[in-house]
C-alpha cells in the first residue's frame, strides 16, 4: 500500500518539512512498513499507556510569579524584532499548492 | 612523581588536601581536551568560564569551605542541554549560534555544586541516532581506536592517507559525552536517554552509564526528544562516581513538573559482599537475533559469576521485548513530530531569509535547520497522528507500551531484584562500516537491547566489563525497578569490582609532561 501523493502533500503542509527528494519518500514507506508490525500484537483489552507515572498525580505549583521580566535577555536569539515584538512575514497566508510550490512531490 | 594507575587516587581529597587546585586540574584537562582534539567529542570548550569557575573552587578550597565532593571536579555536558552563556547547538543548523539564556536545572544543580564545566559534548543531530555520527559537527572517533588494546587499526599506505582510518564509533547519541570521560578529559559528564543513548555509547567507550528512573531528575532544560521517554544520563568512569552525580542531580524540580514529588536522599553505596540474597533475572529475549557470541559467553560468564557468589540466577521472560523497537518507532517520531514544532525560527535559532508568509518562513527555516534525519522522524510522526493512523498507529503503540512495561512489572514481582542483560549486540565498529547502513536501521539494530528500559520507565546502568578480542569495550547492562537506583548501583558496584575492567592506554596523545595524566588516571574522583 504505496502513500499517495495526496497524503505525501498533506504531511508537509502539517509538518512545514518536505520530502526532499525520492529517498525521503522511500524512508517514509519503510517507516510505515516498519510500523506495521506492531499489528501483530494482541492488544484487546489493553489501555494505551501515556505515562509511566500514570499512578501518581502531576504536580501542580502554586500560581505565583516567581521569575521573569527578562524580556531582553529572550529577545537576544531572535534575528528579527521591532521594540519588544518578534517580527514573523504576514500569516493567513496558506502554502502554496502542490503544482504551485517548490517541493520534490511535484510531477509524481 | 606520576601515579598513572597505579594508586586509585580520590581527587576530591586530593583537592582538599592541596595535592592539586583545581586550577591545576582544570587547565590539565583544557590542555588534554586540545591534544585530543580529533575525537571530536568536544563542540564548545568553554575555557574563560571553567577556569573562573576553578579559580572560585580554588578560594574555597584555601578557605577550607569546599561545597561538596563535586568542588572544583570538571565535567562536560552533552550539547542538547541548554547553558547559559553558552553555545547550545544539538549538533543542528537550527541551533547553530544559539545562546542559552537560562541553565537547565541539572547543569545548574552541577554548578551549584561547584562542578568545573569543561565544555559541551558532540552528539547526534537533536539525539536521534546511536553512533554519535549525525550531527553538523561530524562524527565523534572512539578514544579506544587510539588504545594499544585496540587490534583493528589499519596500516597506513601512504603518508597522507588518514593514519587510523579503522577508527571505531563511540555509539550514540551521548557519544562526545562518553569520549568525554573515557579519554580524562573529565571525570563526569551528562548524556541523555530516550532509547539507549547514554548506555550505549558507554558500553562502546567503556565507562560506566547509568540511565535513572523516568521522573527521578530533572529535564527542565533538556531540549526534548520524547518527554515521556526522555532522561538526563550519567556517565563516569566508575560506578560510585556515578553514585555520587546521582545524589547531586536527583530529586523534585517544581519547573519540570514530571519529576516526582518523593523525597530525595542521596547516599553512599555500601561496598556489598554477600549477595546470597540476591535474585539475579536473565530475560531470555535479550539474546537477540545479532547478539554475537562474543558478547553472549560474557553475558553467561558474568550470570555464572553471581551464581558462584551465591546469588540466586534464574531464566525469566519480558516477551514484548521484540515489539520495543517498533513501539518506539512510532512513539518517538510522534513525540518528535511534536517536539520540533517549536522551531520555527521567530524566537530562537535559525531563520531562513525567507518572508512571503508565515507558513512559508517555516517551511524554509525547516528544510534548511534540520538534517534529514530529523525531517524523516517529523514526517513519519506526523504519519502516524494523522486522524486515519492515530487508532491504529499511535494509540495501539501506546497499548504495547503498557504491555512491554506489564513485563516487567511481572517479572519484578515475582521476586527478582535485578535484571543482566547484555547492552549492545557487539563491541564498537568502524566508522567506514556503520556508515554502510542508513540512521533508522541502525538505530533500530542498536537500540534494541536498550530501548525497553525506556518504555517502562526503569533505571538501568551499563557497566564495562571486558575487552573484545579486537580490544574494544564490551558492557553488560543491570536492569532495576523504580526508584531502586541504591540497589541498583550497588549491584553494579559490586559486579565491577569483580571484573576489573582495564584502564585504557592511549598512545596518540602527545604529552609533554607524565603528570598531566596523575589526576586524570584515576578512576574516581569520590
Amino acid at each position: 500500500q504505496k502513500v499517495t501523493v495526496e497524503v505525501l502533500d498533506h504531511l508537509e503542509r502539517l509538518a512545514l518539512v518536505d520530502f526532499r527528494d525520492a529517498e525521503g519518500v522511500e524512508r517514509l514507506q519503510k517507516a510505515i512498513q516498519f510500523a506495521d508490525q506492531l499489528h501483530e500484537v494482541n492488544t484487546d483489552g489493553v489501555e494505551p499507556m501515556d505515562s509511566v507515572l500514570e499512578d501518581r498525580c502531576l504536580y501542580l505549583r502554586e500560581d505565583d510569579v516567581t521569575e521573569g521580566n527578562c524580556t531582553k535577555e529572550l529577545l537576544k536569539n531572535a534575528r528579527e524584532k521591532v521594540e519588544e515584538y518578534f517580527v514573523a512575514p504576514p500569516g493567513n497566508i496558506p502554502l502554496p499548492k502542490l503544482e504551485e510550490r517548490e517541493t520534490f512531490l511535484q510531477g509524481s | 612523581a606520576a601515579l598513572k594507575g597505579a594508586l586509585r587516587l580520590q581527587v576530591s581529597a586530593a583537592l582538599k588536601e592541596g595535592h592539586v587546585t583545581p586550577t591545576e586540574l582544570c587547565q590539565q584537562c583544557l590542555s588534554l581536551i586540545k591534544s585530543t582534539k580529533f575525537l571530536n567529542a568536544y563542540v564548545t570548550v568553554a575555557e574563560e568560564t571553567a577556569l573562573k569557575q576553578a579559580e572560585e573552587s580554588e578560594k574555597r578550597h584555601r578557605r577550607g569551605q569546599p561545597l561538596g565532593v563535586l568542588d572544583g571536579i570538571p565535567v562536560a555536558v552533552k550539547d542538547n542541554f541548554n547553558t547559559a552563556g553558552i553555545e547550545t547547538t544539538c549538533a543542528s543548523n537550527m541551533l547553530k549560534g544559539y545562546i542559552s539564556p537560562y541553565n537547565a536545572t541539572v547543569v545548574q544543580k552541577l554548578l551549584d555544586q561547584g562542578a568545573v564545566l569543561l565544555g559541551k559534548t558532540n552528539l547526534d543531530e537533536f539525539a536521534m541516532g546511536s553512533g554519535s555520527t549525525d550531527g553538523i559537527f561530524g562524527p565523534v572517533r572512539n578514544p579506544w581506536s587510539y588504545s594499544r588494546q585496540y587490534k583493528g587499526k589499519s596500516v597506513p599506505k601512504s603518508h597522507s592517507e588518514d593514519e587510523e582510518s579503522n577508527w571505531v564509533i563511540t555509539g550514540g547519541s551521548s557519544g562526545g559525552s562518553a569520549a568525554a570521560v573515557s579519554s580524562f578529559t573529565c571525570f563526569a559528564a551528562l548524556g541523555s536517554d530516550t532509547g539507549g543513548s547514554t548506555r550505549n555509547p558507554a558500553a562502546h567507550c567503556g565507562v560506566v552509564g547509568l540511565k535513572p528512573t523516568y521522573g527521578l531528575i530533572s529535564r527542565h532544560g533538556l531540549i526534548p526528544l520524547v518527554n515521556s521517554m526522555d532522561v538526563p544520563g550519567i556517565l563516569t568512569r566508575c560506578v560510585d562516581d556515578a553514585a555520587i552525580v546521582l545524589g547531586s542531580l536527583a530529586g523534585h524540580d517544581p519547573k519540570d513538573s514530571t519529576t516526582i514529588q518523593d523525597n530525595f536522599k542521596p547516599f553512599e553505596l555500601p561496598n556489598l559482599t554477600d549477595v546470597s540474597k540476591l535474585s539475579i533475572g536473565i530475560p531470555k529475549e535479550y539474546h537477540a537475533p545479532g547478539l554475537s557470541s562474543e558478547i553472549l559467553a560474557l553475558w553467561s560468564k558474568a550470570a555464572d559469576l553471581f551464581k558462584n557468589a551465591g546469588a540466586k540466577v534464574i531464566e525469566v521472560s519480558l516477551p514484548h521485548t521484540c515489539y520495543s523497537i517498533v513501539c518506539y518507532h512510532v512513539l518517538c517520531t510522534a513525540e518528535v513530530a511534536s517536539n520540533m514544532a517549536r522551531f520555527d525560527g521567530l524566537e530562537y535559532g535559525h531563520r531562513s531569509d525567507m518572508n512571503k508568509s508565515t507558513e512559508s518562513l517555516y517551511a524554509a527555516t525547516r528544510r534548511e535547520g534540520f538534517n534529514d534525519v530529523v525531517r524523516g522522524r517529523i514526517l513519519s510522526g506526523n504519519f502516524f497522528l494523522l486522524k486515519q493512523n492515530y487508532e491504529n498507529y499511535f494509540i495501539k503503540a501506546q497499548k504495547v507500551r503498557r504491555l512491554i512495561a506489564n513485563d516487567f512489572v511481572k517479572v519484578f514481582r515475582s521476586g527478582v531484584d535485578i535484571l543482566l542483560t547484555p547492552t549492545t549486540l557487539s563491541d564498537a565498529v568502524p566508522y567506514m562500516e556503520f556508515i554502510k547502513e542508513d540512521n533508522r536501521t541502525r538505530s533500530a539494530q542498536d537500540d534494541i537491547l536498550t530501548q525497553a528500559a525506556n518504555m517502562a520507565g526503569l533505571p538501568a546502568i551499563n557497566v564495562p566489563t571486558a575487552l573484545s578480542k579486537r580490544g574494544l569495550p564490551v558492557g553488560l547492562q543491570f536492569i532495576g525497578r523504580s526508584f531502586q537506583e541504591k540497589q541498583l548501583l550497588t549491584v553494579a558496584k559490586w559486579f565491577e569490582k569483580q571484573v576489573k575492567f582495564p584502564m585504557i592506554q592511549l598512545e596518540e596523545v602527545k604529552r609533554h609532561d607524565r603528570n598531566v595524566f596523575q589526576y586524570q588516571k584515576s578512576a574516581s574522583f569520590s
